[in-house]
């Protein structure tokens, strides 16, 4: 049995320790094989790229050698796919191999593309890429005075993320005593302050609480560079000093160009987490077009799901479990409180107050990840 | 409406039904239409709301067996 997973992120990281540990007598028996194959050498642990907006970590505390978080028993390849080939059961690689599999995993992820709204690429800062967050924070530490506007594009990662901004932007001009001549303005896509009801409701007195502005209902359309100016697709605009966005993003070009799925997103069984059309063919994360967050949490749990499943599969012949929708998200509310949240597709998040010691587990995560990765939390 | 994609919005709370439709009629034609299905309750009015703010056309909405069925096309 010939296992492929493509995407070394956290879905196929945890997927393939996962599935190592539960078939390593298969896999010393010669009867499986997993390969993995990705587009890097180093695994990076993008929630952290928030603090490096805002000097909290610098972006070498980000990375590990993708090698040394797998066990054993996976192969592991740089050399990402460059087409599937699925009524084939083979992927061709950038350097031009062929690999065929019995079953393939797809967790090649998603990608910001500011691109696809004008200007923002000039225009706008973002801690959406590393490189973005260095010069982010370079920007933060020169402000003295004027409007910070936050701009959220559609779809994107970790959807507790422009929330978590504002707490942090709030905490960052305070500590530095010009809160008062830096004003926070926050635009979103829909017509509340977050998409998860009971998010919105917590965050609205928090907001007012902290004097930031906001504006709902507020898709980007452009980014006026010259102006200084962000106009929306609903007819509006805000002037700004310094202008930050989540930018949208979309999936990789590969899904795409092998016609597997508009935007880059893999149609998926909600529970199964099989591609539609394709038993042999499981989907991971970001990759899928699930109506669940783009986050490391959910393809975290969906891994451990896919992961039982094929080990299953290869024992007794078939699947035991279904994916339920879970995530799980800590909440910064500062630089020194925090709470969480979690959901299914049936249960709704229950917000509790926020807290230092929910400030300081999170703090511990962004090391626990490490382990989490490996497959051992 | 069976010219509609279909978008699937039940059961989930996060990005939700109306992003979820944003989402998709970024990726539209104009003059395309898009059958949005939710079981949130708030999306008889939220979702409404945003197709008139921005411009498109809402074609039908109706709650059927407590799911709402949402047609807009794209109109810009």
């Amino acid at each position: 049995m010939r296992i492929l997973i493509v995407g070394g992120g956290t879905g196929g990281t945890i997927l393939a320790n996962n599935l190592a540990r539960r078939l390593s007598s298969e896999i010393r028996g010669r009867k499986v094989k997993i390969t993995m194959l990705s587009a890097s050498d180093k695994h990076m642990y993008q929630p952290g790229l928030l603090y490096v907006a805002f000097g909290q970590m610098t972006p070498d505390q980000l990375y590990r050698d993708q090698q040394s978080l797998l066990e054993p028993g996976v192969d592991f390849y740089v050399d990402p796919v460059a087409e599937f080939q699925l009524d084939h059961n083979k992927v061709v690689t950038k350097s031009g191999k062929t690999c065929e599999y019995d079953m393939l995993v797809i967790a090649t992820g998603s990608r910001i593309v500011p691109e696809q709204i004008p200007g923002m690429t000039e225009g706008a800062d973002t801690f959406y890429s590393e490189a973005g967050a260095v010069k982010m924070f370079k920007r933060l530490r020169e402000i003295e005075e004027g409007t910070i506007a936050i701009a959220v594009g559609v779809p994107h990662k970790c959807p507790i993320a422009p929330v978590e901004l504002v707490f942090s932007l709030h905490d960052y001009f305070t500590a530095k005593g010009i809160r008062d001549k830096v004003k926070i303005k926050y635009h979103y896509p829909i017509g509340r302050i977050h998409t998860i009801a009971n998010v919105a409701t917590w965050a609205k007195p928090e907001f007012d609480r902290m004097g930031i502005e906001y504006e709902t209902l507020f898709n980007v359309k452009e980014v006026d560079p010259e102006n200084k100016v962000v106009r929306s697709e609903e007819g509006t605009e805000t002037e700004y000093d310094m202008l930050i966005a989540i930018p949208p993003h979309a999936g990789m070009e590969v899904i795409e160009n092998s016609n597997l799925g508009t935007g880059g997103w893999i149609p998926t069984d909600r529970h199964r987490l099989t591609m539609e059309g394709y038993d042999n063919v499981y989907v991971l994360g970001d990759t899928t077009n699930l109506p669940v967050s783009k986050t490391g949490s959910a393809a975290h749990f969906e891994a451990e799901v896919v992961a039982e499943n094929i080990a299953s599969i290869i024992k007794i012949g078939i699947p035991v479990k279904d994916y339920d929708g879970k995530v799980y998200c800590f909440i910064e509310t500062g630089h020194d409180s925090a709470t969480h949240a979690m959901f299914d597709y049936k249960n709704p998040p229950d917000l509790k107050p926020s807290s230092k010691p929910m400030h300081w587990f999170k703090m511990a995560y962004n090391q626990m990840y490490w382990s989490s990765v490996r497959g051992l939390l | 409406m069976s010219d509609s994609k279909v978008v699937d919005a039940r059961d989930t709370f996060c990005p939700g039904p109306l992003m979820e439709l944003i989402t998709h009629m970024k990726q539209a034609e104009v003059g395309e239409t898009i059958e949005l299905l939710s079981t949130d309750e708030g999306s008889g009015n939220d979702v409404p709301e945003w197709v008139n703010k921005v411009g498109h056309e809402l074609i039908n909405s109706e709650k059927i067996d407590g799911v709402w069925h949402i047609t807009i096309r794209k109109a810009k």
